[in-house]
C-alpha cells in the first residue's frame, strides 16, 4: 500500500517512531482500583485513630483473614462481572460444597478426600449449568443464578435434614483425611505473636493468578472483550460461550474452595449459612472498580474491595461500636463506588483529541 | 482475475420469513463489489452469510471453488474472510492495541496462562496503523476515545494485517461525516489495490460509485440490478436506489 504519502509529517527517524503517552495523571486515574485504594487508605487511617485495638499486627492479620474469606470468591465474581455476568448463587454454593463433602463421607463412611473431589466436581457442574443456561437461553444471568441460588438454598436445608435429622451437618473430625485436608484449607501458623491463616496466602495466590490472567494472557483479553462488547468479540473470533461458561465455573471453583475452608475449620456446617454472601462478593468487586455492566475492572481492585470489607467489619467491633452499623456503611461504600465508576467510565470513553 | 467467493442462488429464511432469495454474485480479487439497498433489503443478511454469523439455507456458497457453510465467524476468518461491522467493530473500553489483536493475540505458548507478547503487539499495531496513515495519540488509550472514522480504519487495518483476502465492509460510511467518509473510502481503495476482494455494503450510491467495480442493488431480498462499472452510470444507480419505477409512478401520482 503506497498511501503513506498521506501521513502528513515525514518521520525524521523511521526506526523509532515517536509515540505519544497520555499524561501520568490521566493514565493513573483511568485505572479501576484507584478509587478503592484511596478509600482503603482513608478507612485504614480512620480506624487507626478511632480504634486503639486496631493498631497491632495481630488485628491486622485478623482483618486479612476476614478479608480472605470474602476475597477468594470475590476474585472469581470480579472476573465474572468483568465478563459481563452475575452469579447470585456464589454465596450459597460455599455451603453446598461443604455439605456435599461432609454428608457424603459421613453417610457412606469413605475418606474425606473422595468427598472433597466429588464436591469439587459437583460445584464445577453447577457453574457449568449456570453458564450453559445463560448462554443457551439468553436469559440474564441475574435471573438464572437467582434460580440456582434458591434451588441450592432449599436443597442445602432439605438434604441436610434428611441425612442428619437436623439443620447442621454431622461431626466429621474422626473420618480419615480430616487432618490432611485441614492442613490445606484451614491451617494457621504463628509468625511471632501473629497468627497467619493459610487462606490469606491462598487469597494472595488467587489474586496474583487472576491479575496475571486478566492483563497478560489471551484468556484475559477475551474476558474483557466478552464483557465489553460480546457481539464484537464473537465477530472477531473470540469464543464467547466458552469464555463465559469458564468464568461461571471459576466462581463455583472458588466457592468450593471457601466451602472447604469453612468445613475443615469448624468440622460441622449450618445448612442455612452462606446466604447473603453473594452480595458481599459483588460489593467487593464493585467497590474495587469493577463496572456492573462488564468490560472494566481488575483483580487488585477486587482484592482492595474485599480488604475494605474486612477492615470495616472488624474495625467497627474494635472501635466498640454497634456492629449493626456495618451494613449501613457497606451500602454507602457501594453507592460511592458506583458513582466513581460511572465517572471513570465516562472519562475513559469520552473523546479526547490532542 | 481470481474469484474468491461465488454465490449461486443463495437464499436465507428466518422461520417463515424469506430474507434473501436467488442471490448470485462473484467477489474477485482486486475488485470492489458494491451491494446497495434500502433498509430491510437483505444487505445485512447477505453479509451475515458470508461472514459466518448465520448459515444460508438455500443455494451454494463457494470459497475458492469449494462449497462451504460457515457456522461461526471463526470459520470464515480461517478462510480469509474478514468483516468490519458498522456498529460492532470494536470493544470501546479496551486499548487500541488489544482491539487490534483481539481474537488473534500473540502469546508465548498455547498454555492457558502463557504470557502475551505485549511489547511486540503494541509495536505491530502502531506500525500497521501508521502504514494506513492513522496516528493514534497513544496506543494504550481505550479505542472508545477514537472518532468513528478512526475506529473503522483500525478495524480495516486489523483485517488487512491478519491476511484477509476478502474484506466485507458493512456500511462503513453510514454514521460518518463527509470528510471522515472520504478517509474510509481511501482505505477501501487501498485495500483493493493491495489485491483484496472488497465487498462494500452501503445505501449511498455516490460512495459506491467512487470505488466500485461491480454493483448489485437488493430490494426485498432479491437482486434488482447486477452490473459492472462499464454497464451502469451514477445516475442510473441513484435512480434505482431512490426507487426507480416506483419513484416515477409516485411523481406521476403527486403530479407536480
Amino acid at each position: 500500500m503506497s498511501h503513506s504519502v498521506q501521513a502528513a509529517p515525514p518521520m525524521p527517524a523511521p526506526a523509532e517512531p515517536p509515540r505519544f503517552r497520555r499524561s501520568l495523571s490521566s493514565r493513573v486515574l483511568g485505572r479501576p482500583e484507584v478509587g478503592a485504594l484511596v478509600a482503603a487508605i482513608l478507612i485504614f487511617v480512620f480506624f487507626l485513630i478511632a480504634a486503639p485495638a486496631f493498631r497491632s499486627a495481630e488485628s491486622f492479620f485478623t482483618v486479612l483473614y476476614q478479608s480472605s474469606t470474602i476475597g477468594i470468591v470475590a476474585v472469581g465474581v470480579g472476573l465474572l462481572m468483568i465478563g459481563g455476568e452475575f452469579d447470585l448463587s456464589a454465596g450459597v454454593i460455599t455451603t453446598t460444597a461443604g455439605l456435599v463433602n461432609s454428608m457424603f463421607c459421613w453417610y457412606f463412611g469413605v475418606n474425606l478426600w473422595v468427598g472433597a473431589l466429588l464436591s469439587l466436581a459437583f460445584c464445577l457442574l453447577i457453574g457449568f449449568v449456570n453458564g450453559y443456561l445463560v448462554m443457551r437461553t439468553g436469559i440474564p444471568s441475574f435471573l438464572i443464578t437467582l434460580g440456582t441460588f434458591f434451588v441450592l438454598q432449599g436443597a442445602n436445608l432439605g438434604v441436610t435434614k434428611l441425612v442428619s435429622g437436623s439443620v447442621s451437618s454431622p461431626d466429621i473430625s474422626q473420618i480419615q483425611g480430616y487432618d490432611s485436608l485441614g492442613k490445606i484449607f484451614a491451617s494457621s501458623f504463628k509468625v511471632g505473636p501473629v497468627t497467619v491463616w493459610i487462606t490469606v496466602l491462598w487469597w494472595a495466590l488467587f489474586v496474583a493468578l487472576a491479575a496475571w490472567l486478566l492483563q497478560r494472557t489471551r484468556t484475559g483479553n477475551w474476558v474483557y472483550a466478552v464483557g465489553g462488547a460480546a457481539a464484537s468479540a464473537r465477530a472477531v473470533g473470540v469464543p464467547v460461550v466458552r469464555t463465559k461458561i469458564g468464568l461461571f465455573m471459576g466462581v463455583s471453583f472458588l466457592g468450593w474452595f471457601v466451602g472447604m475452608h469453612t468445613l475443615y475449620r469448624f468440622n460441622t456446617l449450618q445448612a442455612g449459612n452462606g446466604v447473603g454472601n453473594e452480595f458481599l462478593y459483588i460489593i467487593a468487586a464493585v467497590v474495587g472498580g469493577t463496572l456492573l455492566t462488564g468490560g472494566f475492572g481488575n483483580a487488585v481492585g477486587v482484592a482492595i474491595g474485599a480488604f475494605i470489607f474486612g477492615m470495616t467489619s472488624l474495625g467497627i467491633v474494635y472501635a466498640g461500636w454497634d456492629p449493626n452499623w456495618f451494613k449501613a456503611f457497606l451500602g454507602v461504600m457501594l453507592l460511592l463506588a458506583v458513582l466513581v465508576n460511572l465517572y471513570i467510565k465516562r472519562m475513559a470513553t469520552s473523546r479526547r483529541l490532542s | 482475475m481470481t474469484t474468491l467467493i461465488e454465490m449461486e442462488n443463495v437464499g436465507k429464511s428466518y422461520g417463515a420469513i424469506r430474507a434473501l432469495r436467488d442471490i448470485s454474485l462473484k467477489v474477485n480479487a482486486g475488485e470492489v463489489t458494491c451491494v446497495l439497498g434500502d433498509n430491510g433489503a437483505g444487505k445485512s443478511t447477505l453479509i451475515k452469510i458470508m461472514s459466518g454469523l448465520h448459515p444460508h439455507n438455500e443455494g451454494a456458497l463457494l470459497v475458492d471453488g469449494e462449497k462451504q457453510t460457515f457456522s461461526s465467524p471463526r470459520e470464515a476468518l480461517d478462510h480469509g474472510i474478514a468483516t468490519v461491522y458498522q456498529d460492532l467493530a470494536v470493544v470501546p473500553l479496551m486499548e487500541v492495541w488489544r482491539n487490534f489483536f483481539l481474537g488473534a493475540e500473540i502469546s508465548a505458548g498455547r498454555f492457558p496462562l502463557a504470557g502475551l507478547r505485549i511489547k511486540q503487539m503494541k509495536r505491530i499495531a502502531d506500525e500497521e496503523l501508521r502504514k494506513m496513515g492513522i496516528v493514534v495519540q497513544d496506543i494504550d488509550q481505550p479505542i472508545g476515545t477514537l472518532s468513528g472514522g478512526q475506529r473503522q480504519c483500525v478495524a480495516i487495518a486489523r483485517a488487512v494485517y491478519f491476511g484477509a483476502r476478502v474484506l466485507i465492509l458493512d456500511e462503513p460510511t453510514a454514521a460518518l461525516g463527509v470528510k471522515q467518509s472520504g478517509v474510509v473510502l481511501k482505505y477501501v481503495a487501498a485495500a483493493r489495490d493491495a489485491g483484496l476482494g472488497v465487498v462494500f455494503i452501503t445505501h449511498n450510491p455516490h460512495h459506491a460509485y467512487l470505488v466500485g467495480d461491480h454493483f448489485i442493488i437488493l430490494k426485498l431480498g432479491t437482486a434488482v440490478l447486477d452490473r459492472t462499472r462499464d454497464e451502469v452510470d451514477l445516475d442510473e444507480l441513484t435512480t434505482q436506489m431512490a426507487g426507480g419505477d416506483e419513484l416515477a409512478e409516485l411523481s406521476h401520482e403527486l403530479g407536480r
